[in-house]
């Protein structure tokens, strides 16, 4: 308690907090410091992020050469190579196959561009750019990540079972998730799955409760919403969707849970095996869809709109220019976060939904796209006739706008049910969201690495490391999404073994040869980040205090800022984080804690107004 | 940097209340979200038919009163914390947990009758429903209860009850809210059992 009446009231009581005596585990291990839990969630996200990365390297594999010798992969994969008894040939188990896809989509959507992406970013900047000296709870802060590197404990060790790990899908439906005997992957692999979401679910909502009273509550003077970075704008309604879906899939899992181990009949009827009836009646598997796509939606909203918010703040600083449309980018955020909640049914065009009910879902599902072509917009008109400044993070953040546009053009074309027909479940789906949510998302996150890298770590990353790292990811990812688009016209249903047996799909052969080879291609330039990485938390370039001259508080701390982050006062804020290249003033950038009195040669007349007010000693700022 | 501030007016404060008890409040949505998934459930999949019908045992408007008798108890409690009468704010938390104790008694009970009725929890999902409406409640009660049960060593460690006012202030403000989702519940069972 006493800490949170301390922050309120009076700051200056926390002068000393940089020079606390702390032990290697409280500093490092349990800490409860936003700076370091955020690095925490950073590398295990990093690690996550290999292990997803290689695990689809491996069905690439199989996608691309069905007929290859897979016996190598035998001492890493064991029993899921099958050596053929005559030819000696290996093969990649044909269930293995499924778990592999399943386990990419969880770890990527969740542990990666979730627990990695929110946990880093919105840990790391929300007090440093609000003002705040930590989170409102550094205890419940800490409890996250560790509920997070549990459920991660969990995830991984079912990758290691006999029966191998969940193999329904990253949505895993019932009936397919809740009974052993449809596959071997709904044994101890589905219940090891929904023990780690569980505990995952928990760390999201510890984390997110945090990030919403923080910014709702722990603002310095003068930080009004409306001089809130576009970032925090972003990870506090991130924070909020995540508050309002996740509780919602923690039911959808227990009841699953209950069908699975305690013979309820919630996802289950009418089921046969062999020839035998189960007895579960009276089971609604469209009920799990529903339950599950209400948290779904808005879910890849919660791992988009923490990139939208950092990319907004990485070009708008590297354009040197305001950004354009500051509270237009606040609304249509806002509009996308509340249509996230009135369109998830668009994922279930063809469960066997009401046709009528489908119609006004493809309604709603075509108004998000107005939003987010305004998003897209502001970012093209906030980088014309800028002064652009191609740092990585730059080229990285006009990465993801390009990604956002050609991946949600395809959206409008999923969003009309009867278009979804043919192309529900295809590589059209898998184009369609690898585009739009997993490489604009990542290439945010990476964009966020490289820009708060200084502030992380006193050092800069290695710039020409940066740009090779950004030209083969993009045109790596590019190859590997787009030819996906023309396959999945033609028909070809995700998350299928093998298409050899087909006659139609021979002739994609070479081009399902020449994704997985990108798809390699793009692997390996990961690796040289995070080689750049962790060479330059050690080695790298001294960092400058503010080496982006950037306007955002987080610059105004040290250059290693300690506990508690601001060695003296908190700083006070006097304008709008964008005041780039003001016509006038003496820099292209103008801090937020500069006074307007401070900057006559610039001020608009209103902007006078307030400076005279800041003279008087009255206070122009309005609490809003 | 730093130095700047000082020059004008400072800005204004921003508008803020205790982030603890806003995290409460935050913590108590989360909550509602389990709750409002699982009844919009209940009656999503009511409408598509083939469902178990059954009539609400009486007893259950008996732990419903007690539910409720018990938020008057623990209310009673944080005015004696406010008037500084300790005794009473003590012998308020035992009453609260006594009730609450006897309410996760009768929800019991309740099932037994259920199981009586023919209602179980394995079978229709009409039955399964209610058992898992009561028991995930009845979860988050023993978690208030336990809540309350650290408020009254708190309040025999202490000697005066200004120590313990805002924790108590938060485990009855977590303490109606359960009392509230029940009686939620219990309205909704009652419409669409
Ligand atoms: C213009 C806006 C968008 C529209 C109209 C749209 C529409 C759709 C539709 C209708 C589907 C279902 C396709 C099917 O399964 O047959 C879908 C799938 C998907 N969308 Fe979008 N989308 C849009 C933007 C986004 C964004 C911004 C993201 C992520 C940040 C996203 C992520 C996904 C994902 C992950 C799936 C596939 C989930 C799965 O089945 O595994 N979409 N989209
Ligand atoms: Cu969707």
């Amino acid at each position: 308690m006493s800490t949170a009446h301390i922050e309120l009231t009076d700051v200056m009581e926390h002068d000393d907090h940089g020079h606390h005596e702390q032990s290697f585990i409280s500093k490092y291990i349990f800490s409860t410091d936003h700076k370091t839990i955020a690095k925490q969630f950073l590398i295990s996200g990093i690690v996550w992020a290999l292990i997803g990365g290689i695990l689809s390297f491996i069905f690439r594999l199989q996608l691309g050469f069905p007929n290859m010798d897979m016996a190598w992969l035998r001492p890493f994969l064991g029993e899921w190579i099958n050596i053929d008894a005559a030819t000696g040939i290996g093969k990649l188990d044909t269930e293995f196959y499924l778990a592999l896809v399943t386990m990419h989509g969880t770890i990527m959507v969740f542990f990666v561009l979730t627990a990695g992406l929110s946990g880093t970013f919105s840990n790391f900047l929300i007090p440093l750019q609000i003002g705040a000296r930590d989170m409102a709870s550094g205890f419940m802060n800490m409890l996250s990540y560790w509920f997070f590197f549990t459920s991660s404990v969990i995830m991984f060790s079912s990758m290691f079972i006999s029966t191998g790990p969940a193999s329904g899908g990253w949505v895993i439906y019932p009936p397919l998730s809740a009974l052993p005997q449809a596959i071997s992957g709904s044994g101890l692999g589905m219940t090891l799955w929904l023990v780690a979401m569980a505990l995952f679910i928990v760390s999201t909502l510890l984390g997110g409760i945090n990030y919403i009273a923080t910014v709702i509550n722990m603002r310095t003077d003068g930080m009004s919403f409306s001089k809130l970075p576009l970032t925090i704008w972003a990870f506090f309604l991130t924070a909020i969707l995540g508050l309002l879906s996740f509780p919602v899939l923690l039911s959808a899992a227990l009841l699953l849970i209950l069908d699975r181990s305690f013979g309820t009949s919630f996802y289950l009827s009418e089921i046969y095996i062999g020839g035998e009836a189960l007895p579960n009646m009276g089971g609604s598997p469209v009920l799990f869809q529903h339950l599950f796509w209400f948290l779904g939606h808005p879910e890849v909203y919660i791992v988009l709109l923490p990139s939208l918010g950092i990319t907004s703040e990485i070009i708008s600083t590297n354009s040197r220019k305001p950004i354009f449309g500051y509270r237009a980018m606040i609304g249509s955020m806002l509009g996308i976060a509340f249509l996230s909640f009135i369109v998830w049914a668009h994922h279930m065009f063809v469960s066997g939904m009401n046709p009528f009910v489908g119609s006004i879902f493809v309604l709603l599902t075509l108004i998000i796209a107005v939003p987010s072509a305004i998003k897209a917009f502001n970012y093209i008109t906030t980088l014309w006739k800028g002064n652009i400044v191609f740092t990585p993070a730059m080229l990285f953040s006009i990465g993801l706008v390009s990604f956002f546009i050609a991946g949600g053009i395809t959206g409008i074309f999923l969003g009309n049910a009867a278009l979804d027909i043919q192309l529900h479940d295809t590589y059209f789906v898998v184009a369609h969201f690898h585009l739009v949510m997993g490489s604009a998302a990542f290439f945010g996150m990476v964009a966020g690495v490289y820009h708060w890298f200084p502030k992380m770590f006193g050092r800069m990353m290695d710039r020409k490391l940066g740009y090779i790292h950004f030209w083969v990811s993009f045109i790596g990812i590019y190859s590997v999404f787009f030819p996906m688009h023309y396959i999945g016209i033609a028909g070809f249903p995700r998350r299928y073994y093998s298409f050899t047996n087909f006659d139609a799909f021979s002739t994609f052969a070479d081009l399902n040869a020449f994704i997985t080879i990108s798809a390699g291609v793009t692997f390996l330039a990961q690796l040289v980040f995070v080689f750049n990485f962790f060479y330059s938390i050690y080695k790298g370039k001294k960092a400058t205090p503010n080496p982006w001259k950037s306007n955002t508080l987080e610059w105004t701390t040290p250059i290693n800022p300690g506990h508690g982050n601001w060695p003296g006062a908190i700083p006070k804020v006097y304008r709008w984080p964008y005041d780039y290249s003001k016509p006038g003033a003496k820099d292209d950038f103008i801090p937020q804690t500069v006074p307007y009195s401070e900057t006559p040669e610039s001020n608009l007349p209103h902007e006078q107004e307030l400076a005279e007010k800041e003279k008087k000693g009255d206070t122009g700022i309005k609490v809003e | 940097m730093v130095s700047n501030v000082q020059i004008a007016g400072a800005p204004k404060k921003q508008l803020s209340i205790n982030p603890k008890k806003f995290i409460l409040w935050l913590f108590m949505v989360s909550i509602v979200m389990v709750f409002a998934s699982l009844t919009s459930g209940f009656v999503v999949r009511q409408a598509e038919g083939n469902w178990l019908n059954y009539n609400l045992p009486v007893e259950l408007l008996v732990s419903t009163i007690i539910l409720v008798l018990s938020s008057v108890s623990v209310q009673w409690a944080v005015r004696a914390a406010k008037n500084k009468e300790l005794n009473q704010t003590r012998l308020g938390l035992i009453i609260t947990l006594v009730l609450g104790t006897v309410f996760l008694i009768s929800q019991i009970w309740v099932w037994s009758i259920l199981v009586e009725n023919q209602v179980y929890f394995v079978g229709n999902p009409g039955g399964s429903f209610l058992y898992v409406l009561m028991g995930v409640h009845g979860f988050h009660l023993i978690s208030g209860l336990i809540y309350l049960l650290i408020m009254l060593v708190r309040a025999y460690r202490v000697d005066k009850a200004s120590k313990i006012q805002f924790q108590l202030g938060q485990s009855a403000t977590y303490w109606h809210f359960l009392d509230g989702l029940w009686v939620y519940l219990y309205v909704f069972l009652l419409i669409y059992h």
